[in-house]
């Protein structure tokens, strides 16, 4: 099953015109700045906003076709959707709330209880919404959108009205949600972190138009795209825990054929992981520098091959893809740097990664396409 | 009465002020003009088309006559039906500026949970605006006890079946030596119009802050 979404839309001085498909079950990640038209997907997805010309369907449900003449109303989609402000029933308790949708649903999927211990709200239940934390509402708001048994569960910036504290708070329960539940999910967010936190693929959306779209692991390394140029560009990667090291303190992770080191994780071995390694900390180098690898202080020098570059003038950078077996890492270097190793598209090239550098983001594995 | 105007009027009230709130359409601000009419109209002359409407000859008043034997000029009946009348735009204006006041947001919250029209307006709508509704309710019947000219009108000034507060004090202070009389009842009429307008307010508060409003 698998959702897809062709959409246009015209507004007085903006266009949307954006076409895009949503494996499931996954998280996709909506990406773009403010104004891209993010909001004005998910509204159309969800039903709130009449698109002027659309297809959406969720596996074999049609849900809108301008075409056809079909436009369901929001109650009847079935499309959990989560809001920014989470807009929870203020003459309801929490139960009221999460029963608001449960009760006027026939389809039994996802269990109240389950929802409940898996967002951690049986503490709050019986209390009323505005005396919840701005992190205890959104979660509520989970598990009501949740509970209502949607077939896909819309999340429009859920965390952008949260502080830091509450954020972290929040994302390993979005985690654990995403890999229990079946379910296609549509997150939309400008913060590059909960994307590389929880995306398994990307929509970029520039100015209403589909900028690029893919595995999030493809997109987030990809020199070509804005998402580089940022001050925290890095790159995603899918590892799996291959064995720890106790006496080095190390664990070393199986990243397709080749082989990270990093500090020793609490992990069980064979468990996915999901690591970020930001562009600002993978050196570069001719590949002859193996020869040297006993010399250093790090421990990961991956052979690859250079995939792209892209010049940042702004920040007098360049911003190198480097095709490490299938997968791709980004790194930034100077310019000077590009030209005294000359590289080119297609030079041979050895990627340096401290394994300090090397982030495990928790919980959230990457599921595959 | 009082009660009965109120208990008639308020879910007309209520649906009216959804309609003036949500709805667009044209004629809309002739309606809105229309409801409020009887708040802006000397009280005399809206009795005294209800007595040309509702009249046992009016159009209306000798349908309900005719069908089901019901005479509502002189009667207790009457005399709520012109009360009702006169404070229904009170009700409408409160519940309005309620509802208007109540976020949609919430109301699409309850869409793409699966609830309907009708379902959201009952289980959403209406509470959030229950504070309006309830201050509606209560200022109404406290203005609906102190209804004059329209009473007189069109139900006259019986005692004991179409006789308001106003014209009982009118009544005793045309007799001679009841302006005792008059002055008790007016003392009446006071506390009923603070009590009522204090009771709203009380009862408004105390659902906004059940709302964490």
């Amino acid at each position: 099953m698998s959702f897809s979404v062709d959409l246009r839309h015209r507004f007085p001085g903006f266009a949307l015109d954006v076409a895009f498909d949503v494996p499931s079950p996954g998280v996709t990640v909506l990406f773009g700045p403010s104004g891209a038209g993010k909001s004005t997907v998910i509204a159309a997805v969800a039903g709130l906003l009449a698109a002027t010309d659309c297809r959406i369907a969720v596996g074999d449900a049609v849900l809108a076709n301008t075409g056809a003449g079909i436009w369901l109303p929001p109650e009847r989609r079935r499309v959990g959707l989560v809001f920014q402000d989470a807009r929870l029933f203020p003459h309801m308790s929490v139960t009221g709330n999460l029963m608001f949708g449960f009760r006027r649903t026939a389809a039994r999927r996802i269990g109240f209880d389950e929802v409940v211990d898996l967002l951690g709200i049986r503490p709050l239940l019986a209390r009323r919404p505005h005396t919840l934390s701005g992190g205890e509402r959104q979660r509520v708001a989970i598990g009501r959108a949740l509970l209502a048994q949607p077939r896909l569960l819309l999340m429009d910036e859920p965390l952008a009205s949260l502080d830091a504290a509450l954020k972290a708070e929040i994302l390993p329960y979005l985690a654990r949600l995403k890999a229990t539940l079946d379910l296609p999910v549509l997150y939309v967010t400008h913060s590059l972190d909960e994307m590389l936190q929880l995306a398994d693929s990307v929509v970029l959306l520039e100015a209403g138009a589909v900028r690029a779209a893919g595995p999030v692991t493809e997109i987030a390394a990809r020199a070509d795209l804005p998402l580089a140029a940022r001050e925290d560009a890095a790159a995603v990667l899918s590892c799996t825990v291959a064995a720890h090291e106790p006496a080095r303190q190390l664990t070393r992770l199986a990243w397709g054929p080749a082989t990270l080191w990093v500090a020793q994780a609490d992990l069980p071995i064979g468990s996915a992981v999901r690591l970020r390694i930001p562009a600002r900390e993978v050196i570069l180098a001719r590949t002859d520098v193996g020869a040297f690898a006993g010399a250093l202080s790090l421990h990961n020098v991956l052979p690859g091959t250079v995939k792209g570059i892209a010049g940042h003038p702004a920040r007098r950078a360049a911003l190198v893809e480097v095709a490490v077996g299938g997968a791709s890492l980004l790194s930034r270097v100077t310019p000077d740097a590009v030209a005294r190793l000359g590289l080119a598209p297609g030079a041979p090239v050895a990627a340096l990664i401290k394994s300090m550098s090397i982030e495990i983001l928790d919980g959230a594995p990457l599921r595959a396409r | 009465m009082a009660l009965r105007a109120v208990g008639y009027g308020l879910p007309l009230a209520v649906l009216m002020a959804w309609v003036l709130a949500r709805c667009r359409f044209p004629g809309r601000s002739v309606l809105n003009a229309l409801v409020h009419l009887p708040l802006v109209l000397p009280p005399v002359v809206t009795g005294w088309l209800l007595l040309i409407l509702f009249g046992v000859r009016g159009p209306v008043g000798a349908l309900l006559y005719d069908w089901f034997g019901v005479r509502l000029v002189f009667t207790t009946a009457g005399a709520a039906l012109a009360c009702g009348v006169m404070v229904f735009p009170v009700m409408v204006r409160s519940v309005r500026l309620s509802l208007e006041a109540a976020d949609p947001g919430l109301e699409q919250a309850a869409r793409t949970l699966g609830a309907g029209r009708i379902d959201r307006f009952f289980n959403v709508t209406l509470p959030l605006a229950s504070p309006g509704v309830l201050v509606g309710a209560i200022v109404a019947y406290a203005t609906a006890l102190g209804e004059f000219g329209a009473v007189i009108t069109f139900a006259a000034n019986i005692p004991g079946q179409t006789q308001t507060l106003p014209l009982a004090i009118y009544a005793a202070l045309q007799a001679p030596g009841g302006e005792s009389r008059a002055a008790e009842l007016s003392l009446v009429a006071f506390a009923l119009a603070l009590v009522g307008l204090l009771a709203g307010e009380w009862a408004s508060r105390r659902l906004n802050a059940w709302f964490g409003r």
